[in-house]
């Protein structure tokens, strides 16, 4: 579904270019669920950003569903089948624009028919009654704010869902919420993950793979049952394993 | 517990406030009358709006209100002091001050209204492509508003009125021609901050173009602020026309411009003080109220003042 190879990205200019993913290289298989662990600063977000097409600052090959994609333009097919949901959901949604302008706006620019029974539908589908859907962010709580975001992405029914860090701006209980609903929807319309987290057991409950990163750098790609049984090959990886307890 | 509290059809107001609006109407009128609810705890605020609906009635009826034409002369009875049958006395021509205020009320909003309408749409357009494009976009936009922005505003505008010609229309189009740059750069500083935003990101991932990201996304955010720095500029605005008029190169006599009212005062400024101090009276007391207003709008839509 996804296949990196060989991938750098930068920002700004020489002498002030700052490196901030070299060499990375991984693949994602259709329906898999793969993570990105690291410390803050080791460039898993930027890999999804230059995944993603809001970063154009890169160099190397990056393919999503066997093609591969160009560095700054991005076509509709590529927007049907790549969608992000952003890590803080108090940034990710317009103060300005209603559940219903979001989810509209979503689906009108993906080219979709039928736009009231399938806002009915994307809420219903993220936990959200119809009470919702007239409501403003600033009338939503932080989970909420996320499952709005969620359905946004879904609104494209894409196949490749791109998570920066979809929990880690909300409270423990609602974090295990939106977990769980991702996983639900996963199992729903077979889609397939790549999720960067820096929560070890976030990664563990949602992901089969997952790489671990290290300033710039894929360090080590390894099994779920590998984390879980500590057992990492690189030092980094099981210093990284033993920090998060 | 109690049932009726069940079948009790909503109050308009509960209909307004509440927290899970079922149509697109009611969300948006929710929302209106959340703000105005904002807006009318600003009790000076209120005061600014009243004087200013007093202000456009005051235009609309002029023909009615006004005890006299504005334009009757009475040279018997020139520089009148205030009276009962001259409230507020009568200018170097006989002609009566209120009548004049009155009619004068027209061009003063006329003048308020076309340069509030054309400057800050210019200043948005402007600000925000610069801002959004950047890169060589924003260099020569941003260069063009420094130019404007080095001269001085009425010398500029003088300039202007000297290259079109004396007249009304003429002065509008100089002071809104002059009057925009600031708004520009408020609209590019906005559109900077939220340029790079997440829920921009999100469109940009819906396959949402440039002009779409601008209009529906970017402009929303940057218009309450303009709005209410309009508010807070017109009381300038109405001096500026009002100087440009004293200079003689706003609206020329008879016509009843404020600021034209006070240039014929001027003469008799020691002997007959209320020609003079009426119009400047009119142009202090409107001043003050968009001041008021706009401070109040700042309250209601400055999305930086949220609490939220």
């Amino acid at each position: 579904m996804l296949t990196i190879d060989d991938l750098d990205v930068w920002f700004g200019y020489p002498p002030d270019r700052v490196d901030a993913v070299r060499n990375a290289a991984f693949s994602v298989a259709k329906g898999e669920s793969f993570g990105l662990v690291g410390e803050s600063g080791s460039g898993k977000s930027t890999i999804l950003r230059a995944v993603a097409g809001l970063i154009d600052s890169w160099s190397g090959r990056i393919e999503v569903d066997g093609h591969p994609v160009h560095a700054r333009r991005r076509d509709r097919a590529f927007y049907k089948t790549v969608q992000m949901v952003f890590q803080d959901p108090y940034a990710s949604l317009h103060p300005r624009h209603s559940v219903d302008a979001v989810l509209s706006e979503a689906l009108s620019l993906q080219g979709m028919d039928d736009i009231d029974r399938r806002i009915a539908k994307l809420l219903e589908d993220v936990g959200l009654g119809r009470g919702f859907r007239f409501r403003y962010p600033h009338q939503l709580s932080g989970g909420q704010r996320q499952r709005v975001a969620i359905a946004r992405a879904l609104a494209a029914e894409p196949r490749l869902l791109l998570l920066d860090e979809p929990t880690s701006a909300l409270d423990v209980s609602v974090q295990a919420e939106i977990l769980n609903l991702l996983t639900d929807l996963r199992a729903e319309h077979g889609l397939t993950y790549v999720m960067v987290s820096h929560d070890l057991a976030v990664v563990g409950h949602i992901c089969d793979r997952l790489a671990v990163m290290q300033h710039g750098r894929i360090v080590e790609v390894m099994s779920v049952e590998a984390l879980r049984k500590g057992a990492g090959e690189q030092e980094y990886t099981r210093h990284l394993i033993a920090a998060s307890g | 517990m109690s049932e009726t509290s069940i079948t009790r059809p909503q109050s308009r107001r509960e209909w307004l406030l509440s927290d899970a609006p079922q149509t697109r109407r009611q969300a948006r009128l929710g929302a209106i009358y959340q703000g105005w609810l904002t807006f009318r705890a600003n009790k000076l605020a209120m005061f600014g709006l009243v004087i200013l609906i007093l202000l456009v009635f005051m235009a609309i009826f002029a023909p009615w209100l006004s005890p006299q034409s504005p334009f009757a002369q009475n040279l018997a009875g020139r520089l009148q002091p205030p009276s009962a049958e001259h409230w507020l006395g009568t200018d170097a021509l006989g002609r009566d001050i209120l009548s004049r205020l009155i009619h004068g009320s027209r061009i003063t909003l006329f003048i308020v209204g076309t340069v509030a309408l054309i400057a800050p749409i210019i200043g948005l357009f402007i600000g925000t492509v610069a801002g959004f494009a950047g890169g060589w976009v924003d260099q020569v936009l941003m260069r063009i508003t420094d130019i404007f922005l080095a001269f001085p505003k009425l010398i500029l505008a003088l300039a202007f009125v000297a290259a079109l010609g004396p007249s009304i229309g003429n002065a509008v189009l100089a002071l809104a021609l002059t009057a925009w740059p600031p708004y520009a750069r408020l609209a590019r500083a906005e559109t900077l901050t939220i340029r790079h935003a997440d829920y921009i990101a999100a469109a940009r991932l819906q396959g949402a173009g440039p002009l779409r990201l601008l209009i529906r996304h970017i402009w929303p955010l940057c218009i309450s602020s303009l709005i209410v720095r309009v508010a807070l500029d017109m009381a300038g605005i109405i001096l500026s026309a009002a100087g440009l008029g004293f200079l003689g190169l706003g609206a020329q006599p008879p016509m009843p411009e404020w600021g034209a009212m006070i240039s014929d005062g001027r003469v008799y400024i020691l002997d007959h003080w209320w020609v003079a101090a009426m119009p400047g009276l009119a142009i202090f007391i409107v001043s003050l109220a968009f001041n008021l207003l706009g401070d109040g709008l700042r309250d209601v839509l400055d999305p930086k003042g949220d609490k939220e």
